[in-house]
């Protein structure tokens, strides 16, 4: 029988910070969300203190006060970087994973059976920790949803160091009692309240539920849902990433935009890097959307929340070609004395660069856009993102706030960690 | 299926032939199957990607190890803390770079310098390797 892993990162973001900055240990941190808005990440002494997911900064300010909550800005370089050294770990201990998110990463364990996979679980919690610093929780099961249940369970249980096997018959019943139907994987909010109000409230409730019923309420993504927590494997194992229909760059800005200005350079900032997305998939695209939103939270402000598409005659990948339609759609939507809080571009109508359907009457010279965006792109990933942009792109990057960001440690040759030799 | 029709449009670049690695025309360069082969200093100095960070040396108390002021350091993570290692040390809230020597009933963190004194490590002290130095580089 396979059996899969899920191996989780404990407190992700703030198990980032702390290895770099060791005297965060036993001490609540958070992490917040792009421009500072919301609590993302907790330690174990953030949740504690009550502080929940998702509640925004100024709700909770007393707290942080009172108990010298420390308060991160989100450092994607860095999260970035230490999930993939997570993933090159875990990749030296299984045929196949499969990455889920930035902290978390399903594991194929074909060809393993006769290993002792408790053992196994806890030897791959040890290895990340060791290489990163960053605590995981490793989940062996017969199917993906029992070894995420089984992840969650090591969390709560510092004992079995990080791994558990989930595979006695006996042990999974007991187990399923334990879990609430709105923490079982693929199940939602409307889906739980649903259940709850049929009298259905844990795993275990819910499995006993007859099939067609589960199928006809609640989809077929339901009724695999429930085979996955019967023990049988119905969730695909994706171990490649299927290339992207639509890539899409948007931003909220720490401040309102009103000068037109304003407002291009960071749209432009914006398109470059969607650009950059599409070309390092190799694709090109046949349409571009461009959309603007006013603060809503501002009822007496004028609002506004309109988008804009323009089609390609032919497939376009390169930044100046997109650009330049960008800027005109946007002075399109663009209303003078309106407060922007929100911009962003979006490529959908997505095929394969080497698919392009040339057009006859295309006067746009494809080769030299195409050498030109390939040594933008190369100079950009070996020097610097922004080292040569589009003249309307900002200089200064997206205007987020990130007031408490920590520095980029393991990616920026002038923030690597300064060890003192001097006493 | 749909099928794709690539046109090709006559081009008034200089090379419409395809072009190869630093050759005009179309025949291949005999070292083309070597291409990928210049030495690279990151495949010696690093044998775990995953656990090798860099740190920046600031001070002089290491410097008859041949560690100075400035030199950035090549860590792995991964490697277990060995007698007599170089690593940087996470002392009671700060961050120092020491050579670890293990006695009887205790650790000693001894520096390079005549100037500074031994800091001797037992269970009162809050301590922990970061890691373990395998590499240092320097500006000459």
């Amino acid at each position: 029988m396979i059996m899969y892993a899920l191996a989780d990162c404990n407190n992700f973001f703030v198990s980032c910070e702390r290895v770099f900055n060791p005297g965060l240990n036993g001490r609540p941190v958070i992490v917040l969300s792009n421009n500072d808005g919301c609590a993302v990440s907790r330690s174990n002494e953030a949740k504690a203190l009550g502080i929940s997911m998702g509640v925004p900064l100024f709700k909770i300010r007393d707290i942080v006060e009172k108990h010298h909550v420390a308060v991160f800005s989100s450092n994607f370089a860095l999260y970035g970087d230490m999930s993939r050294r997570i993933h090159q770990t875990l990749r030296q201990l299984a045929p196949a994973i499969e990455i889920y998110s930035i902290d978390e990463a399903f594991l194929d364990l074909r060809g393993l059976e006769r290993t002792d996979l408790d053992a196994f679980a806890r030897k791959a919690s040890a290895m990340c920790f060791k290489n990163t610093g960053i605590p995981v929780s490793v989940g062996v099961a017969p199917t993906k949803t029992l070894a995420k249940i089984a992840s969650k369970h090591c969390k709560k249980r510092p004992e079995l160091q990080g791994g558990y096997f989930l595979h006695q018959k006996e042990d999974i019943r007991e187990m399923l009692k334990t879990v609430p139907v709105e923490d079982i994987w693929g199940i939602g909010r409307r889906y739980s309240q649903k259940l709850n109000s049929y009298g259905v409230y844990t795993a275990a409730d819910f499995v006993t539920l007859p099939p067609e019923w589960v199928k006809k309420e609640m989809s077929i993504n339901g009724l695999r849902t429930q085979n996955e927590l019967k023990g049988e494997s119905c969730i695909d194992f994706l171990d490649f990433v299927p290339p992207k229909k639509q890539i899409c760059v948007s931003r909220s800005f720490a401040r309102e935009m009103v000068d037109f200005g304003n407002l291009s350079e960071q749209v432009s900032l914006f398109t470059a890097m969607v650009c950059e997305k599409l070309r390092r998939q190799k694709s090109a695209c046949h349409q571009v959307i461009v959309f603007l939103l006013t603060n809503r939270f501002k009822e007496d402000a004028p609002q506004q929340y309109e988008s804009r598409m323009f089609t390609f005659p032919v497939a376009a990948s390169s930044t100046l070609e997109i650009n330049r339609v960008v800027l005109k759609e946007l002075s399109f939507l663009y209303r003078k004395g309106y407060g922007y809080k929100k911009a962003g571009v979006i490529l959908t109508g997505i095929i394969p660069d080497d698919a392009v359907q040339l057009n006859l009457y295309d006067n746009t010279d494809r080769m030299k856009h195409s050498r030109l965006m390939k040594v933008m792109d190369q100079v950009n990933e070996r020097i610097g993102h922004g080292t040569l942009a589009v003249a309307t792109e900002s200089r200064e990057g997206i205007k987020m706030n990130r007031q408490r960001l920590s520095p980029q440690y393991t990616t920026k040759w002038t923030d690597i960690p300064v060890v003192k030799s001097s006493r | 299926m749909k099928k794709t029709v690539k046109i090709y449009q006559p081009s008034e670049e200089e090379n419409p032939l395809p072009v190869v690695e630093g050759v005009k025309c179309g025949f291949p360069s005999p070292a083309e199957d070597f291409s990928d082969m210049r030495l690279n200093i990151t495949q010696e100095i690093v044998k775990n990607p995953a656990s090798t960070f860099y740190a920046r040396v600031s001070g002089n108390s290491m410097i008859n190890d041949g560690i100075g002021d400035g030199d950035i350091l090549v860590v792995d993570k991964s490697v277990d803390p060995y007698d007599g290692c170089i690593a940087i040390c996470y002392v009671d809230g700060e961050f120092t770079l020491k050579r670890v020597e293990r006695h009887n009933d205790h650790l000693m963190l001894v520096p390079g310098n005549k100037a500074y004194k031994p800091i001797q490590i037992t269970a009162d002290n809050h301590f922990t390797v970061w890691g373990v130095v395998r590499y240092v580089i320097k500006k000459l």
